[in-house]
């Protein structure tokens, strides 16, 4: 399964026996108890309202909501790279307080390490947590067949297709056996057929390694198929507004899709989606939408220097006065 | 590129033999083309202008004095002397900017305190200070190093700090999500991230260094290639020699110029 989306595009194939799955660590539970959040800079953006979760152990939560409502700021905020103003987070009863091991956090793109192979950039977590060598080779050639992509170990990122960069990049995530996995809309730049199959796969990793998985969308259907439980959430501040129980066995298949009971729990989810549609919040939300992976408030240390304007030295930067 | 028939090897091994010799042939023609009108337009002007060889020699005579000088034992020394200051003067050069654009790059206040020095001292022509430089030390090679060093610096820092600058703050998130420190980002993502950059200033720099070197020679020494240009000049009245030298230098800069692309294409070639 190397191609997604090319001519010759393979369909499921099954994962080879001989991949050697780590013993499941179960997943931890996650409790959000009265998060807030406020970046205070040039604008001050109220993200976070109060938001509680209770995630059991293992279990699968599908978060959704109105664009920029503050969605992936919480997922940031579980993964410990944003704190937060009020309220707390903590796995199996440990708060988190900054950028944590358990945690395994698979953004929107890939962000893979153009220089790195495949393998090299599934690695590169284990080289920050200072692993051997031995170690490292062994664990990512298990990921790798974990996700299928053991011929592609030593192929570079700009030669794979974005589904197969996003899978090295969830088998990165994956790479100190977090007990948490944290999805950004990680399937958002596939399309609808490679994005159906890789729900499928994130179900079978998710069998396979026991985390609990937090999953982003904005896909009713999608987060529907993956999630025990569909948590929406209301627009900027965000709070949790329903918190919708899916009651599909397991495991599941893309058939199941088509079953009335979805299409009466996708009714129900855009019930309370439905007040957060409106054109006016929509504008007002993309007037102050977040850049993602830049903290509002903080100063840019990057914006005199976009690509092709070299300005170096330069005492009038307007950035400067702030 | 989504969508490419993604197959481990096919990168690399796509053109073995003929096809790259053919592609080499490609290149080497028409560089050997323009050399030869050079030779050809140089022979004409010292044939029409009726010049004597001791102001403009011809490309043949200039040819016979180069060899001879490489036989007779003349230009050796000369040529490892200058090259001992480039390669040296360079990679001391190249490993202090290289430092010194990280700094900038992070650190809004090192920018501060720095950046007036920093443009200060590349807007001083090197011309200038080269005397003082080898007043201060001395006729031997120090003093050539640190010409070279001073003018090989400002292109490779800046280009540091540019490349780091640039670097996407979603790869730095990312690092940070797995908990790397500050040393780890710099070393794991944004000096790899910015090395096309970093090496653009390099290669700038490489062609400085040679400029570097020969002022340092011209302000004072011994040996070298800017002292042999100066002898042939002054005291041997030998233009041809002169000429050699000067072909042998653009011979040296060429050749560095090109390992520094080669090197390039080598480390991030294949992004």
């Amino acid at each position: 399964m190397c191609d997604d989306d090319g001519p010759g595009a393979r369909t499921e194939a099954p994962l080879p026996a001989s991949a050697r799955v780590p013993a499941p660590r179960p997943g931890a539970g996650i409790r959000i108890d009265g998060v807030s959040l406020t970046f205070r800079g040039a604008r001050t953006t109220h993200v976070l309202d109060a938001v509680d979760l209770d995630v059991a152990p293992n279990e699968v939560i599908g978060l959704i909501g109105p664009n920029g409502c503050g969605k992936s700021t919480l997922l940031r905020v579980l993964a410990g790279l944003v704190p937060a103003d009020g309220g707390r987070v903590a796995l199996d009863g440990d708060p988190v307080t900054g950028p944590d091991e358990r945690v395994g956090l698979v953004f929107q793109e890939p962000r893979l390490l153009a220089w790195r192979t495949a393998e090299e950039n599934v690695r590169f977590p284990m080289e920050l947590a200072g692993w051997s060598g031995e170690r490292q080779r062994a664990r990512a050639d298990d990921l790798l067949g974990l996700v299928g992509l053991r011929e592609f170990a030593r192929a570079k990122p700009s030669t794979l297709s974005g589904g197969t960069r996003q899978r090295v990049s969830i088998a990165r995530a994956l790479a100190l056996e977090p007990r948490v996995l944290l999805l950004d809309e990680p399937f958002s730049a596939l399309d609808a057929l490679t994005r159906e199959r890789f729900n499928l796969e994130l179900l079978r990793l998710w069998e396979r390694t026991g985390t609990t998985i937090l999953v982003v969308t904005h896909s009713i259907p999608e987060a529907i198929f993956l999630a025990d439980r569909v948590v929406v959430m209301s627009p900027r501040p965000a709070h949790v507004v329903a918190d919708i129980r899916v009651e599909l066995p397991r495991p599941r298949r893309l058939t199941d899709l088509d079953s009335a009971l979805v299409s009466s729990l996708a009714a129900d989810v855009r019930a309370h989606l439905v007040d957060t549609t409106d054109d006016r919040i929509a504008m007002a939300e993309a007037a102050t939408a977040v850049t993602a992976g830049v903290r509002p408030g903080t100063r840019a240390r990057h914006a005199d220097t976009e690509p092709g304007t070299p300005a170096w030295f330069d005492p009038f930067r307007p950035e400067d006065e702030a | 590129m989504s969508g490419a028939q993604a197959v481990p090897g096919s990168t690399t091994a796509e053109a073995p033999g003929p096809p790259r010799r053919r592609r080499l042939l490609g290149v080497a023609w028409p560089v050997a083309a323009s050399l030869a009108a050079f030779v050809i337009a140089w022979q004409l002007v010292v044939l029409v202008s009726g010049l004597q060889s001791f102001i403009l020699p011809g490309p043949l005579t200039v040819a016979q004095r180069f060899v001879k000088a490489w036989t007779d034992g003349t230009m050796w020394p000369h040529v490892a002397q200058t090259l001992v200051e480039i390669l040296l003067g360079f990679a001391i050069g190249a490993t202090i900017a290289l430092a010194v654009g990280v700094l900038l790059a992070r650190s809004r206040l090192a920018e501060r305190l720095l950046s007036p020095y920093l443009v200060a001292a590349q807007a001083t022509p090197v011309l200038a200070l080269a005397p003082l430089i080898v007043l201060w030390f001395g006729n031997g090679l120090p003093s050539k190093l640190v010409i070279t060093t001073l003018i090989v610096f400002f292109p490779v820092a800046v280009a540091t700090m540019v490349g780091i600058r640039s670097v996407d703050p979603r790869l730095l998130e990312m690092a940070r999500s797995f908990r790397a420190t500050g040393w780890q980002t710099i070393a794991r993502v944004e000096v790899p991230a910015a090395l096309p950059a970093i090496l653009g200033g390099m290669r700038v720099g490489v062609t400085l260094a040679v400029i570097g070197a020969i002022v340092g020679e011209w302000a004072g020494g011994e040996k070298g290639l800017g002292v042999l240009i100066n002898i042939a000049r002054a005291s041997l009245f030998d233009t041809p020699l002169m000429f050699a030298a000067l072909a042998q230098l653009a011979l040296i800069g060429v050749t560095l110029y090109l390992v520094m692309v080669l090197i390039e294409r080598r480390l991030v070639g294949d992004r």
